[in-house]
This record gives C-alpha cells, sequence and structure tokens, in this order.
C-alpha cells in the first residue's frame, strides 16, 4: 500500500452527538485501495456509530468526510451504495418476515423487461443468492425461505454475502464474525483477503485480535469517541495492539488469572 | 461479481435438509390462504341457506358491485399496512373526494376530464400530508389518520353546505356528465353488446321482452378486477413491491439497506387516497349525487377485508389478492343475507367475527410458516 495514493474514504475531526450524548468526540481515520483497516477498541468506544456515518446512516455533526479526496455529503444509505460503499451492518440490516433472495437484493433489485413493465428478475436473483451463500459456505435450501428460519450465523452470512456482492470500492464490515461457525469465520476471513486482493478498500471491526492481526494492514484504535492512534502492522505486536484494544487497561494481571487464556 | 470464481464448478441444487416441500405446504405459505378459506366456507352457507337466485349471473352481479366498491379501498389499504402504515381517513376521504369532484362537474361546470384531475389533485395532496405529517412528527399513522377522518369529514359537511346552498346533499352529475366520452369508463355497464347477444343466442336469462335481465359488467366490478390484478404484480414482481414488503418489515433495516423508505411511504398514502377518490368517482357518477355520509366507516372495512386478506397490523407481511377475496367475502354476507330468510343485521356480527377469526389465523399461520421464535 503506497500513501501516495488518495484514499477512498477519509474522515477528519468526525464528531457525532446524539442530543447530549456525545459518541464520537474528533476521529480520524482513512483506508486506502487494497488494504485491510482494522477498527479497534472497547464496546462504546463509536466504532458502529462512525461506520454507520460512512454508511451514510448517520449524518456527522462536523467534521470532514471525503470520497475519493472530494468532500461528500450522504442523504442516506442509498447514496452510499451508489458511491460502491457497502455495510455489514452490526445488527445486520435484515428482515425475518422477508425471503433470502428479497433480503439479499433490498434495495437493488435486478431489473428485467421494458418501461413500465420492468420487473424483478426473480430467477436470477435466486441464483444469485444461492451461489453467493455457497460460496460462503452456507447451503441455503430455499433462497425464498423467510429470513426469520435462519439460524443466527446463516443469517450474518447473508448480510456478509449482500455486501460482498455489492460492495465495488469499499467494504465495512462491523462484527462480522460474531456469531460464526470456526469454518464460516476462516471463510470470512479469506473473504477479506480476497476482496483486498481485488483492490477494494476494507474496513473490519472485530473484538478478535488474532482476526484482526491476521488480515488486517493497519490499525485504528478508538476509545471513549476519540482516535487512540493508527499503526501499521510492521509497528506493532499483537501483545501490545491488544492492551491498546481493551482501552490500555492491564489485562496482564487478569490474564494470568484465567491462566493465560486470552 | 467475479469473487471467488474459482469455485464455480458445481453448485448443488439440490439440499438433503431440505424436505420436498409439497404443493400442500407451498400453499400453506400464502398469506391469502385464509381469505379463500373464508371465501369458500360463505359460498358453502349461503348454497345451503340462500334462495339459489343468489348464484345466477344477476344474482353474483349483486353481491359483487359493493364488493367492488369496498374492495378498490380494501387494496390500497392493504398496499398500505403491509407498508407498515394506516390510513384511518379513506372513508372520509370518499365522501370529501366526491365533493371536489361534484363541485367541479355541477358548481365551476368543468368538463368531466378536468373534474377527475382535480379530484386526483385533491387526493395526491391529502395522501401527501398524511405521509409527511405521520413521518415528520414520527407518530403512529393510526392517529394522524384518526385526526384526518374527522377532519376531511367536517370539510366534506361545511363544503356541501357552501356549494349547494345549505343542504347536505349535491345533484345534478348524471346531467353534467352526460355525452362525455370518459363516462362509460366510470359509470354504467361494460360489454353491452356481448351481453344482448349472449341474451339472443340464450346462453343468459331474458326478460319476456327479450333484453338481458344483466345489460353488461357494471365498469366498478372491472375497476376492482384491474386493481387487483396490478396491486398483485407490483407486489410480487417489481422493485417497488420488493420496498414495500421492506419498509413495512423494519424500516431502520430498510433504509441502511438502500431502500427510500420516505419515498415508498408517501406513494402508499397517495395510492390509498387515490383508491377512495375513484370510488367516490364511481360512485357519484353511478347515484347521480354526492352527500356527506358517502364512505361512512368504510376505512374499518377496508382495513377488515385486507385482514382477512392476510394483512399483518404490524406490517411487512400479506396479500393484495388477499384483500380481493376478502372483500368478495364481505359483499357476498352483505347481500346475500337478502337472499335467506335471516336477520340482515347479522351482517354486524359477522363483520367482528370474521375480523377476531383472521387475526387469530393470520398470527398462527405467521408463526407457522416464517419460522418466528
Ligand atoms: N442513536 C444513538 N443515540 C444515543 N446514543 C447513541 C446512539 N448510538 C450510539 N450511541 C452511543 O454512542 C456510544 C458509541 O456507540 P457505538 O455503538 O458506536 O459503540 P461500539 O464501539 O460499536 O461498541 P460495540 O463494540 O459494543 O459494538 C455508546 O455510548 C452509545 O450509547
Ligand atoms: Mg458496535
Amino acid at each position: 500500500m503506497s500513501t501516495s495514493q488518495t484514499p477512498l474514504v477519509e474522515v477528519r475531526n468526525l464528531v457525532k452527538h446524539f442530543g447530549s450524548v456525545i459518541a464520537l468526540n474528533g476521529v480520524s481515520m482513512n483506508v486506502y485501495p487494497n488494504e485491510v483497516l482494522c477498527l479497534l477498541g472497547d464496546n462504546g468506544a463509536g466504532k458502529s456509530t462512525l461506520i454507520n456515518t460512512l454508511a451514510g446512516v448517520h449524518k456527522p455533526t462536523s467534521g470532514d468526510f471525503l470520497v475519493d479526496g472530494q468532500p461528500r455529503v450522504f442523504s442516506g444509505p442509498r447514496d452510499a451504495l451508489d458511491a460502491g460503499i457497502a455495510t455489514v451492518y452490526q445488527d445486520l440490516a435484515m428482515i425475518p418476515l422477508m425471503s433470502v433472495t428479497r433480503n439479499f437484493f433490498m434495495g437493488r433489485e435486478p431489473l428485467t423487461g421494458f418501461g413500465p413493465f420492468k420487473r424483478m428478475n426473480m430467477d436470477e436473483a435466486d441464483n444469485v443468492t444461492r451461489d453467493e451463500m455457497h460460496k460462503i459456505g452456507i447451503d441455503v435450501r430455499d433462497p425464498q425461505q423467510a429470513v426469520g428460519t435462519l439460524s443466527g450465523g446463516e443469517r450474518q452470512c447473508v448480510a456478509i454475502a449482500r455486501a460482498v456482492y455489492f460492495g465495488a470500492k469499499v467494504l465495512i464490515l462491523d462484527e462480522p464474525t460474531s456469531a460464526l461457525g470456526v469454518a464460516q469465520t476462516s471463510m470470512v476471513l479469506k473473504y477479506i483477503n480476497q476482496v483486498r486482493a481485488k483492490g477494494l478498500g476494507v474496513i473490519f471491526i472485530t473484538h478478535n485480535v488474532r482476526h484482526a492481526y491476521a488480515v488486517g494492514n493497519r490499525f485504528t484504535v478508538l476509545n471513549r469517541g476519540k482516535t487512540l492512534g493508527t499503526y501499521t502492522k510492521d509497528a506493532i505486536g499483537i501483545e501490545e495492539l491488544q492492551n491498546l484494544m481493551a482501552g490500555g487497561k492491564e489485562l496482564q494481571s487478569l490474564s494470568e488469572e484465567l491462566g493465560g487464556t486470552i | 461479481m467475479t469473487l471467488a470464481n474459482e469455485q464455480k464448478g458445481s453448485v448443488a441444487r439440490s439440499d438433503e435438509r431440505l424436505k420436498k416441500v409439497s404443493t400442500l405446504t407451498g400453499v400453506l405459505r400464502r398469506p391469502e390462504l385464509g381469505a379463500v378459506a373464508g371465501l369458500v366456507l360463505v359460498t358453502v352457507f349461503f348454497l345451503l341457506t340462500a334462495n339459489p337466485a343468489m348464484f345466477t349471473l344477476a344474482g353474483v352481479v349483486n353481491f359483487m358491485a359493493p364488493a367492488a366498491q369496498l374492495g378498490i379501498l380494501a387494496v390500497g389499504a392493504a398496499l398500505l399496512m403491509i407498508g407498515g402504515e394506516f390510513d384511518l381517513s379513506i372513508g372520509s376521504m370518499v365522501a370529501f373526494a366526491g365533493l371536489v369532484f361534484g363541485t367541479a362537474l355541477v358548481v365551476w361546470q368543468v368538463p368531466l376530464s378536468v373534474a377527475i384531475l382535480v379530484a386526483i389533485a385533491f387526493a395526491v395532496f391529502i395522501g401527501v400530508t398524511n405521509a409527511q405529517l405521520t413521518m415528520r412528527t414520527g407518530l403512529p399513522s393510526f392517529i394522524v389518520t384518526l385526526a384526518f377522518l374527522f377532519i376531511l369529514r367536517g370539510l366534506t359537511l361545511v363544503g356541501l353546505k357552501w356549494a349547494s346552498g345549505g343542504a347536505t346533499q349535491l345533484r345534478g352529475m348524471k346531467e353534467a356528465v352526460a355525452g362525455s366520452p370518459l363516462a362509460p369508463l366510470f359509470s354504467g355497464d361494460a360489454f353491452p353488446g356481448l351481453f344482448t347477444w349472449l341474451a339472443k343466442v340464450g346462453v343468459i336469462d331474458t326478460f319476456p321482452n327479450g333484453t338481458p335481465k344483466v345489460p353488461g359488467i357494471p365498469v366498478e366490478i372491472l375497476w376492482f378486477v384491474a386493481i387487483a390484478l396490478l396491486a398483485t404484480w407490483v407486489l410480487l414482481r417489481t422493485r417497488f413491491g420488493n420496498w414495500i414488503f421492506a419498509a413495512g418489515g423494519d424500516p431502520r433495516a430498510a433504509r441502511k439497506s438502500g431502500v427510500p423508505v420516505a419515498r415508498v411511504k408517501t406513494t402508499l398514502f397517495v395510492v390509498t387516497a387515490l383508491c377512495a377518490t375513484l370510488v367516490a368517482i364511481l360512485t357519484v357518477l353511478d347515484a347521480g349525487s354526492t352527500d356527506a355520509r358517502r364512505g361512512f366507516q368504510k376505512e374499518f372495512e377496508a382495513i377488515i377485508a385486507a385482514v382477512i386478506g392476510g394483512c399483518l397490523l404490524t406490517g411487512g407481511y400479506g396479500s393484495a389478492i388477499g384483500a380481493f377475496f376478502g372483500s368478495i367475502v364481505f359483499g357476498m354476507v352483505l347481500i346475500g343475507l337478502t337472499y335467506t330468510s335471516i336477520d340482515q343485521d347479522w351482517y354486524l356480527v359477522f363483520l367482528g367475527g370474521m375480523l377476531l377469526t383472521a387475526v387469530v389465523f393470520n398470527n398462527v399461520i405467521r408463526k407457522r410458516v416464517t419460522g418466528e421464535r
């Protein structure tokens, strides 16, 4: 990754207030093509708020937001998707009563036909859904079954497959592996690598330092709504990173108490 | 998307964990199942109890006409309910649109086409107002449109007195549209030539003088069928249909996935108001007059028909063709009772009973079919 390029997405001194709650208090970060940026930090550090802002869900209270070096204001998530930024949200943004296929293509339906007779291409949608889910390691029994009938991990896989399929420039993953089995987790990590190799920028949020260290190129650590720092992989060891993730709290003693298992 | 092209190969098209879905289960999954079952039950009931005249061509047209008037409203209400909102103002909207349409025709004396455009403009305005108030305040649409139930009914009364010079009825629409080329689209019977011919060759019943007992299909029935088919196609086969389900299922998740939720809901409120306007135009031209009680309590009947048709009160699930069948059930019972020796006032009891049954049934079916845990 060369720093002479313009970042795909960049925020500087981003501030986000929810009424009297200050969720972000001056956060700066960027992501370049062909790199995986890991966004790390404690619960409530502001990671989800930050990526929701990048995805167009929230409007920043103040601060700079640049896409391809140009200042942008997204009026909603549709704008972000149109700009090639796809997101796996922490709450997945799935609709339980709708089928897997309808969820997969929600907001981005494939069309066929002319003029007023344009309709959803259901067959193609079903096939793509089945194929993409198969690639991630899930055999969907029936793409027409309601998402509410899927297991938690299967649901998470639908959200990931959807974002990977539609992410053209930036892929944002907010704790995508929290409910996944071993095989699916390694599949997702492999995915992240593949997507990066295609030249996309990936923003990956996780609480698992091993996962972060395995795929990340750079690490931005948030703490209490502020950036604690950004580190490249060669500048920081896994131990040090883990301590930073805990907001600087000393994990050593706890780790010893538990027999060194964390 | 070419990621992981290396894995192309053969993707399994069958899965051993999948029980073969029988046609029966497939049918059970459809939201309109309840309405179809209700229709069958009611039909059997009247076949057993009613005068056989009910199921002659004349009898069927007799109960399909009120079913159509209700059904046009119910299909609009169903789409809106699937989109996660209610409109309690549609009954009052029928009266209000009737006033606007009648005033344009009789007081301003504009041609039918202009009167229709004026009525449509008012409907769009009311629909957008309902939608904007609901979405900007974040209040339940139930409350916002309840306010408009009274506001529109009141405006209709005031407006009628103004337009008619003190009465609560406005007359003279039939005369005003006589000779208009658009009039046959909104009033009278369709295919009179076909029916005369059918009578001549003896396929349908005739009066002693040789004219057919049923001179044609009332246009409102054609509108009803066309709107139900169009709504079903939009819901199941188009992008906008997917957005309706998404916006009603979970508006936050839908917005995050790129569905323009506000636009979808605004469109649905406008569609509902337009359905009410169409019913107003059809009934005003049919009667040749309009009055303040037009569409009274139709909002409840329309919502009940939509619920019988499988719509969940919580949104995100339902069917337009279900509302179609639900409305026919209504029409059958309303008119069917006159073919029996049963007191007509049982109609209201039936209405409530049907609603309760449908809600309980829908709840069970939803849990079964969508695997809610
Ligand atoms: N809509 C909101 N209204 C009010 N406060 C909010 C809102 N969204 C987030 N917050 C607050 O902002 C802070 C940051 O929340 P955020 O969800 O970004 O944390 P996070 O880093 O993603 O945590 P986790 O690791 O648990 O997912 C929290 O204290 C939260 O209470
Ligand atoms: Mg979070």
